[in-house]
């Protein structure tokens, strides 16, 4: 089979800090890191290699420097990495990217078909979780979002199961589909020296804006109807309250009681009067 | 399992190096490095001189990520809130540097990318947990990963100053808090308007500062302060032993250090953007350990080759490292890997300023063991005496210079100051 894995190098995001002066991401020295969800889907892409046969390729979108994702990825035992990296690509928005992606794995499909692609559930940096579906959209391909188990895969269907907001969905699916990942999918493995050895020999392809017939006018800032108005540090939070517990447990238990049903947190139920010993 | 003509452990300058030289020489040759890339772990005032760099990479701070090439040097003597200085400048090292502040972690990476353009393979994220043996003969090493061994004619050890694997190959003691000095150092970021104003330096241009005494609450070690582009390094280091008696904590030496009048201003308005600490090997030339056996040798930091009076640590990593790349790639040409072929290493490090300096400081160590007193009197006697003999108060000169012996003579016998001179003579002259 055929495995896919769109990837994003994204800056370590708990390292990021704004600068709150400009309102800008100072994002000098922090290290980044392949998007910890799209590794999760890496990972099950090669776990199902393995058990299946076949190939895992990974393709990113992204600056030279991205190169350095791709052979980490190569050293989790992917076989082909492709970047995709030209100045007609910066800029690019949801929208665009998937444009951009979904292009490029047309073009992949024609060659080796496609039987599953791979996106994390959304990107650290952004959050906006829209690629992942925008790209299946254009393939045609059906879309599974936020998933984690995969529960059943043969050579023409998928079964999985999904997290809601309620609760888990299981769904089934034909192939060639598209899931978007969350991390509670798998674990992922400590790569072995032999593929450490292999990514470092490896030189991952790069594709810029030529090597395919793209529209400009989908792609980079062009197609990029996404604006964003301003960026600001989320309010530090207040420090909570604490509630002194060393003298009498009773009295503690009562007064915690009492503010989180002031704060609406749980109610008293009908039946308890008074809500007090009755 | 794959084999390889030389395997380096650690990718630090002495292992990098090691492979450069090895590589160019035509050795199929591997480094492992536990850092996520080399210069993550590593950790630097620091200056790097020019010469014996450049005898590793030619004309590398062209194109190497250098901060400000070093045109002016203070050496100070800090006493209390009071300061005596001396100093060098030449501008015309701008032009033609001695020395460079650098940054490790982008230098290291840089240097790791020549190596990689050598032909070196460089596997990071990854741990050397054992050396591997055929008989006597070290053949190789393992790692820390899956299917992790890999085979080698040569084993360079270049781990740094914390020896593990040079003490499991019997190359090495185990580290003694003697042998070793702790450094703690910050990085502090400044505009660059703001440095070269502070320090009097035209633009790009470095300088260097070294304060004794005080500084490390007369600990033997220095504070140093170096101007990088846009940062001040500045930080401590002491011998251990003496910190550990002196219920010093090396955080607290480096903040009672910063608050020292000089210091102060120098950083204001800066920002912490670092904290780095780290160990340095002071055992000197008379605890070398065995530098070599067969089918290993051991470099840099993990060989204690350091000069801390004259900051000379990794221009010595570098050559040794050279040097150990270099015979490792005889030997292996030669197709003898024994003990005997490997004793060129040594003789090469010998003939070379690198073992020269350090036989010359040999008993260096020593006497600031048994002197503890050094850096705490004479700073306060000099800065004293320098007090002392620019007051202008109406005492005719001749009576205040009496006055000036009198008060050393207090702190210091006669006997006692003779003594220390023959002392200091014979460690450092
Ligand atoms: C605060 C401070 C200031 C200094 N200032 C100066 C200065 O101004 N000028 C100067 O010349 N020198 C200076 N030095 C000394 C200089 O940093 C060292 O001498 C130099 O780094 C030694 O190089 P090395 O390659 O031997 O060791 P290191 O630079 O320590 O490199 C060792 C490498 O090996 C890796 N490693 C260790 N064990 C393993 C393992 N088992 N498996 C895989 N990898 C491993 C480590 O991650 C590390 O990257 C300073 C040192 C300190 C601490």
């Amino acid at each position: 089979m055929h495995f896919v894995v769109c990837l994003k190098q994204v800056p370590d995001t708990s390292e990021v800090r704004i600068d709150p002066a400009t309102n800008t991401l100072m994002r000098e020295g922090v290290p980044s890191i392949i998007n910890p969800y799209d590794a999760h889907g890496l990972e099950e892409a090669i776990k199902l290699r393995d058990q299946l046969g076949g190939k895992v390729t990974i393709v990113s979108m992204g600056p030279p420097q991205a190169k350095e994702a791709l052979k980490k990825a190569i050293s989790f035992g992917a076989d082909r990495a492709i970047l995709l990296s030209d100045r007609a690509f910066g800029g690019s928005d949801s929208l665009a990217t998937a444009y951009v992606l979904s292009t490029v794995l047309k073009k992949i499909h024609e060659a080796e078909p496609i039987d599953l692609i791979f996106t994390g559930k959304e990107a650290i940096d952004g959050d906006t979780a829209q690629t992942g579906p925008g790209i299946a959209q254009r393939l045609g391909f059906p879309q599974l979002t936020y998933i984690i188990k995969i529960i059943d895969i043969s050579e023409s269907s998928i079964t999985v199961e999904r997290k809601t907001e309620s609760g888990r969905q299981i769904v089934q699916a034909k192939l060639p589909a598209l899931i978007t990942v969350e991390k509670e999918l798998n674990e992922i493995r400590y790569a072995t020296l032999p593929n450490m050895m292999k990514a470092a020999a490896y030189e991952p392809e790069v594709w810029d804006s030529k090597f395919l017939e793209f529209d400009i006018m989908q792609m980079g800032l062009k197609g990029s109807p996404t604006s964003v108005s301003k960026i600001f540090a989320p309010p530090g939070r207040s420090g909570g309250e604490i509630i002194d517990g060393t003298k009498d447990p009773v009295a503690t238990a009562e007064s915690l009681v009492q503010k989180i049903l002031q704060q609406n947190i749980i109610m008293v139920h009908p039946l308890v009067k008074g809500g007090k010993n009755e | 399992m794959e084999n390889f003509d030389v395997i380096v452990v650690g990718g630090g300058p002495a292992g990098l190096s090691a492979a450069i030289s090895a590589a160019k020489a035509g050795m199929k040759t591997i480094v492992i490095e536990r850092g996520n890339y080399p210069g993550t772990k590593n950790v630097m005032g620091g200056i790097l001189y020019t010469k014996p760099t450049n005898m590793v990479v030619p004309d590398f701070w062209k194109e190497a990520p250098i901060e400000r090439p070093i045109i002016e040097q203070r050496i100070a003597m800090l006493s209390g809130d009071q300061c005596v200085m001396a100093s060098h400048r030449d501008p015309a090292w701008t032009t033609e540097p001695n020395a460079h502040s650098v940054l490790r972690v982008k230098f290291d990476r840089w240097l790791s990318q020549q190596a990689e353009k050598a032909g070196v393979m460089i596997i990071p994220e990854t741990i050397v947990e054992d050396l591997l043996y055929r008989g006597d003969q070290v053949a190789g090493v393992r790692t820390g990963r899956g299917e992790g061994d890999l085979g080698a004619k040569i084993v360079i050890i270049a781990e740094g100053v914390n020896n593990f694997l040079a003490v499991k190959a019997g190359l090495a003691k185990p580290l003694h808090p003697h042998n070793v000095a702790v450094a703690v150092k910050e990085i502090i970021t400044l505009p660059k308007e703001k440095i070269e104003d502070r320090f009097c330096l035209e633009e790009g241009q470095g300088a260097t500062i070294e304060l004794y005494g005080d500084s490390t609450a007369g600990i033997m070690g220095t504070g140093f302060i170096y101007t990088n582009k846009e940062s001040i390094s500045i930080g401590v280091g002491t011998l251990l032993q003496p910190l550990i008696q002196q219920k010093w904590t090396p955080n607290d030496l480096l903040e009672h250090f910063k608050a020292k009048p000089y210091v102060k201003r120098l950083l204001q308005g800066g920002e912490t953007k670092e904290y780095l600490a780290h160990l340095i090997p002071e055992g000197g030339y008379t605890n070398l350990p065995k530098l070599y056996r067969q089918g290993v040798m051991v470099v840099g930091d993990t060989a204690m080759l350091m000069n801390s009076l004259n900051r000379e640590g990794s221009n010595l990593a570098m050559i040794s490292g050279m040097s150990a790349g270099e015979v490792a790639a005889q030997a292996i040409s030669a197709g003898d890997t024994s003990e005997q072929m490997l004793a060129a290493y040594e003789r090469k490090l010998r003939d070379s300023f690198v073992l020269k300096d350090l036989h010359h400081y040999r008993h260096m160590s020593k006497f600031f063991e048994n002197n503890p007193h050094m850096l705490k009197i004479y700073p306060e006697i000099i800065n004293h005496a320098a007090g002392m003999y620019l007051t202008v108060d109406g005492v005719p000169k001749k009576q205040r210079q009496k006055e000036i012996l009198r008060m050393a003579f207090k702190r210091r016998s006669i006997p006692g100051i003779m003594k220390d001179i023959y002392g200091a003579w014979r460690a450092l002259l």
